[in-house]
């Protein structure tokens, strides 16, 4: 029998996502009006009689108080009244956490169910004309998930079918180039032709044809996504060869510093430093683009599990103790009758990626305290997803090895077909006809399967139970294991993975995506204590085989070889990439800046801006205090609405040392200059660092460089550019960068005009704290402080905020000057470290009037400030330079009149000035600026543009 | 008396355990912390302990609704246990998902003619961080010993406290068993989004049952154990005394049994 359980919100309960739906419907244009109620439930199927379904109901399905239920049979009967009905419900294969749950309950409560599915109902009234427009654009997610629309007439969950054994053989050795490269798309490998001769080629030596899991297996570890084959290959650079952009650039800025405190760089699943006599920490930013322009909610709850995994998987397991977010989307009020086809609202994208960092990083019990959003139009059809997880770990646990011998061991989440094709995926681009071709890409993550693997992870380190450990992530085990016996050689019996369902393959099973699985490497003398350790926490446990040292890769299904790979050829064949580059850098048209006026209009549309505007809308969503680390929030001030420079964690329970972590990301200078973005990114990531309290000696980088296709010769020079940038930043700040990752081809193809992002770098840093008790936020403290600004002022408006709300073009790009922003940045932190230093704020999008305005209104005073004393070079000579350009490096501070002279002792040798007083809180708080002339250049209530500034995302 | 023992049980998707069992420590308990499964098969172990707290966290993912699953195996498989354990005068707190929990099992608002309770989905439909000012009602439970307004987070999707019949709250209240409201800036209690930051009816964070005993509460006052919690800390600073508020109701606990 199959029932269907609906539930529904008591009469006297709001209706809170029938309310949600009706009002999604208005805001994505389809002409209403809309009422729509809402319920939710459960397809349950099994030999199970209606009463023994609503017993469980009644005992602990349904809240007896909030809401109601009734059972019916399936197929339903037709005739539900005037109202559509239209039924929501995930596809066969797509993860399901909560009829999981609902099925393991059911089962425990001694009722014999089989199969369950969660499901949700809408009944809809509406024009019906618009109802597909409406399940299309509101209520489903085709891409994973199922509509019906009137009764339910299925009768059965499908469950998928036995699977039966046939060895597939690919006659790649008989092939011509044309039947290379069909065999290349068809099989979605993402093998180039060049690629593609190198496998034939092997074969031929070898005097066989290869089998679909080898062909798989060699495209996935040669993808773009797994071996950085751009960056780390040949690039010819308008005449001049870069071999390795990579090495010669980031990795070795690195190493020419050769810092002490650096523990594993550039090796492991994330970089490790470090902290103090006891404790390593270790910090991961990834990227999970293409699948989350296809499900904003699968796409960033799989990223931030992801990567979560990394760190769980860094040296011998570390424990997550924050994550982090960056998300760049288009304009979520971009008008929908204007979507290309195929492309999801940036409303309902910007929605989902926040709901999906929410739901995994909540229930991972993970703070997430750091972030940023980035809007511009070019994000429409491939949005960018950045997610970022630190561990700490007990020093003397960087580092692992794998002998011969070790079992391989799965542990966590079954596997399914999710996300099959995933590594290859990313490596491609998007079209309008992604979501159909590659539905099977996305996954949805189960947090709790995670948090478990995560209680299982650091007991088992702490006994000294495994020897290695990494996550299974693009690729699945096929990349897990190959990248873990890569010096020895691994021996995988794949009838031993426990699946979700039947009927997967051998080569679904070993390169399947499916998420929360770890693999290990567990001695055999530890291996019954690392089972029954797992057994105790409820995560399945799974023996795969063993390592071995013939140093090659053996794939057996139920005894019959079916892979059999040289190491050597998976990670070393590889032909070397050779692209071609070309600088896209112009020297930009002079600005042409209108006179000296009233500025206040100007600074309120800043604040209204996309990227300033309050982020307290997702900010709220996520728990930022979970594990009682975090001693400075995201949001600070006297109503803890103000927008913090960074963030502060404390990594050792009783410790006052603290770290600091923050980001950098400019879309729109990328656009102009790729390498002065890069360095001005580098520099607001360690600025808001430094700005909080954080060590400028003590700040480690990470690179996330997003960019669209490296074929095309001026994409690929704006990132040779930016890659150079990194190198000459990081050596003349000593900031370290510690691991890193890229992620190319994020471009949008459309009826044959191609959407490109801008070259997007995100910049994540981590930056220690001395003592956490002498950290400072950015809200003003008191009245009649004196406000001093930090740095020199240049005009630099190119890609500046206020020159796109003005529509002005040309002007300089910002341009860091490393060794003024390093002599700053070191005399700041010896004045914050003093306590001389009552508020400070970094400068940045919008410049010296965003920073006085939120340092105002966060803190709930006013400011009188005047133009005139703000050091400056000649050719700043203008009010709206000295208001809004965007130079680097600069901060703004507030400091008590008593230790003004403290102060100034400590910033001597650094551009500094007194610049105005803080006044009067209260609602009649006001900032007023007066300009060069001695003329108002704004005048403006606090409060008015505090409102402003949280008006945009108070969703 | 000797030091008391604190048994904090977490379950797959507990994540508030550590935080928990520290603040323990620092009002002067000893603290264990035990998978549900162990207890569940060594229900006598609870014999060892005076104080059971449930943290926060999403106990079995909280699939069903927050606390549901890990309610149904405490009520079948402990039942007996926990009221043995409350019988004998042993103190059960429950923070935030362990507030769900308890509310699920019956064992909060505790009494018959309480009728059924629940936590429901916040009136502003999501999840939401923030920290509330909350007002205590002292002498009925011994984890509210104190009268002064507390700070503290909270951080939850479902935390709506209402009974199935609206009168079981008012007697709720006219007994003091709503021991913490959410308050406004004047220290009133407050329906007022976002002071009250669920909705949660007659200002509800915190409820007891008739002993006082079995207390749940939605704020968590294991985040705040040390001023740096402080949101405001850096504008506050002496003005915040040495720890945190928090600490107040755990220390309640011991003292009660001293």
């Amino acid at each position: 029998m199959l029932w269907h359980l609906d539930i529904k919100p008591a009469p006297d309960q709001p209706d809170s996502d029938g309310l949600r739906v009706a009002q999604e419907a208005a805001e994505s244009g389809l002409p209403g009006p809309w009422r729509v109620t809402a319920s939710r439930g459960f397809l349950v199927e099994g030999p199970l009689s209606a009463d023994d379904v609503e017993a469980a109901a009644a005992a602990v399905l349904v809240d007896p108080v909030v809401e109601r239920f009734r059972v019916r049979p399936c197929p339903a009967e037709g005739g539900d009244g005037p109202a559509a009905t239209v039924h929501v419900f995930p596809k066969p294969g797509v993860t399901d956490p909560e009829a999981e749950s609902a099925l393991a309950l059911l089962r425990d409560l001694g009722h014999a169910a089989e199969a369950a599915r969660s499901i949700r109902s809408y009944r809809v009234e509406g024009p019906a004309d618009q109802l597909p427009r409406l399940v299309q654009r509101v209520l489903a997610n085709e891409a994973v998930e199922q509509a019906v629309v009137g009764p339910l007439a299925l009768d059965r969950l499908g469950a998928g079918r036995p699977y039966e054994f046939v060895l597939v053989v690919v006659p790649i050795r008989a092939m011509d180039d044309d039947a290379l490269q069909k065999a290349s798309r068809d099989g979605q490998l993402s093998l180039s032709l060049a690629e593609m001769r190198t496998v034939q080629a092997h074969f031929r030596d070898q005097g066989r044809d290869p089998t679909d899991a080898e062909l798989e297996t060699i495209a996935q570890t040669w993808s773009e996504h797994c071996s950085h084959k751009t960056l780390r290959g040949k690039i010819d650079f308008d005449g001049t060869i870069v071999d390795n952009l990579l090495k010669t650039t980031i990795f070795a800025a690195t190493k020419e510093l050769d810092l002490d405190w650096l523990v594993s760089v550039f090796s492991d699943n994330a970089g490790i430093v470090r902290f103090d006599d006891e404790y390593d920490v270790c910090f991961k930013v990834e990227t999970h683009n293409h699948p989350s322009a296809i499900d904003p909610y699968g796409g960033s709850n799989t990223g931030i599990g992801g990567v979560i995994r990394d760190a769980l998987g860094t040296g011998l397991g570390s424990k997550p103790i924050c994550n982090t977010d960056v998300f760049c989307v288009a304009p979520p009020d971009f008008p929908p009758d204007r979507l290309p086809a195929g492309v999801l609202h940036p409303k309902r994208v910007l929605k989902g990626v926040v709901a999906g960092v929410r739901d995994y990083g909540n229930r991972m019990g993970i703070p997430t305290v750091n972030g940023a959003l980035a809007v511009d139009s070019a994000y429409l059809g491939n949005p960018l997803v950045f997610c970022g997880t630190v561990g700490v770990l007990p020093r003397g646990k960087a580092f692992k090895s794998v002998e011969p011998g070790d079992r391989i061991v799965a542990i966590g989440g079954r596997t399914g077909r999710d996300g099959v094709h995933g590594a290859t995926f990313s490596s491609i681009e998007l079209t309008s006809q992604s979501e159909a071709v590659s539905g099977g890409a996305v996954q949805i993550g189960d947090a709790i399967t995670e948090k478990m693997v995560l209680d299982v992870i650091l007991q088992a380190r702490d006994r000294g139970l495994f020897r290695a450990i990494t996550d299974c992530g693009a690729g699945g085990f096929s990349s897990a294991v190959g990248e873990m016996g890569a010096e020895t050689g691994a021996v995988v019996d794949l009838e031993n993975a426990p699946l979700k369902y039947q009927g997967l393959s051998y080569t679904e099973i070993w390169i399947s995506e499916a998420q929360e699985r770890m693999v290990l490497a567990v001695p055999p003398e530890n291996w019954p204590a690392f089972r029954d350790l797992c057994a105790l926490e409820g995560v399945e446990a799974t023996d795969l085989g063993e390592f071995a040292a013939d140093g090659r890769l053996t794939l057996r299904y139920k005894g019959e070889v079916v892979g059999d790979l040289s190491m050597d050829f998976l990670h070393e064949g590889r032909p070397d990439v050779v692209r071609a580059a070309t600088d896209p850098t112009r020297e930009p048209d002079p600005i042409a800046l209108p006179p000296s006026a009233d500025f206040t209009a100007d600074l309120s549309k800043l604040l209204s801006h996309w990227d300033v505007c309050s982020k307290e809308w997702i900010v709220r969503q996520y728990d930022h205090e979970v594990q009682a680390r975090t001693v400075v929030k995201p949001l600070v001030g006297e109503w803890e609405r103000g927008p913090g420079d960074a963030s502060v964690v404390l990594p050792v329970v009783g410790s006052f040392r603290g770290l600091a972590v923050s980001c950098g990301i400019n879309p729109r200078y990328g656009k102009l200059d790729a390498y002065k973005m890069a360095a001005c990114v580098i520099d607001e990531a360690v600025r808001n660092c430094v700005a909080v309290g954080a060590d400028p000696a003590r700040v480690a980088l990470l690179d996330n460089f997003c960019w669209g296709s490296p074929e095309r010769p001026e994409t690929l020079g704006s990132l040779v550019r930016a890659a150079r940038a990194c190198r000459d930043l990081a050596l003349a700040y000593e900031t370290p960068f510690i691991s890193g990752k890229d992620s190319l081809y994020n471009e949008y193809a459309h009826e044959g005009e191609s959407l490109a992002i801008p070259p997007t770098l995100l910049i994540s840093a981590i930056g220690q704290v001395p003592d956490v008790r002498r950290c400072v936020t950015m809200d003003f403290k008191a009245t009649g402080n004196l406000i001093v600004l930090v740095g020199t002022t240049r005009a630099e408006f190119g890609g500046s905020l206020w020159a796109e709300i003005r529509g002005l073009d040309g002007g300089l790009v910002p341009m860091v000057d490393p060794e003024a922003g390093l002599a700053t940045f070191q005399a700041l932190h010896r004045a914050i470290s003093a306590g001389s230093v009552r508020s400070c704020h970094d400068l940045s999008e919008g410049g010296l009037a965003v920073a006085l305005a939120e340092s105002a209104f966060a803190g709930g005073f006013g400011a009188e400030v005047a133009l005139a004393d703000v050091p400056r070079d000649g050719d700043a000579e203008s009010d709206a330079a000295l208001l809004f350009s965007e130079s680097p490096s600069r901060f703004l501070l507030e400091v008590e009149p008593g230790r003004y002279d403290a102060l100034a002792a400590t910033l001597a040798g650094v551009p500094f000035a007194t610049i105005g007083r803080t006044t009067a809180a209260g609602p009649d708080a006001r900032l007023i600026v007066d300009g060069l002339a001695g003329t108002r250049v704004i005048d403006a209530s606090t409060a008015e543009m505090e409102r402003a500034w949280r008006a945009p995302l108070d969703w | 008396m000797a030091t008391p023992r604190v048994i904090v049980l977490r379950a797959p998707g507990t994540n508030c355990d550590e935080e928990t069992a520290e603040a323990w420590r620092l009002a002067g308990a000893r603290s264990e912390t035990w998978h549900v499964g162990r207890l569940l098969e060594e229900p006598h172990a609870l014999d060892l302990f005076q104080i059971l707290t449930i943290p926060g966290g999403f106990s079995y993912g909280d699939d069903l609704g927050a606390g549901r699953i890990m309610a149904t195996r405490l009520a079948r498989g402990l039942g007996d246990a926990l009221r043995r354990f409350h019988d004998r005068g042993g103190l059960l707190m429950g923070i935030c998902n362990g507030f769900q929990v308890l509310a699920r099992c019956g064992l909060l608002p505790g009494d018959e003619d309480d009728g059924p309770a629940t936590l429901a989905a916040n009136d502003s439909g999501r999840f939401e961080a923030r920290w509330v000012t909350l007002l205590p009602r002292p002498g009925v439970s011994p984890f509210v010993g104190f009268d002064e307004p507390l700070d503290l987070p909270v951080a939850h999707g479902e935390g709506r406290f209402l009974t199935a019949d609206p009168k079981g709250m008012e007697a709720l209240d006219q007994a003091g068993r709503i021991v913490l409201k959410y308050a406004d800036a004047d220290f009133r209690p407050t329906q007022d989004y976002p002071a009250n930051p669920n909705g949660s009816h007659l200002a509800a964070a915190g409820v007891c049952d008739p002993t006082g005993r079995v207390f749940g509460l939605m704020p968590h006052p294991e985040r705040f154990v040390s001023p740096l919690h402080h949101p405001r800390w850096t504008r506050l600073g002496e003005a915040l005394g040495s720890e945190g508020h928090g600490l107040k109701i755990f220390r309640g606990a011991v003292e009660a049994l001293n």
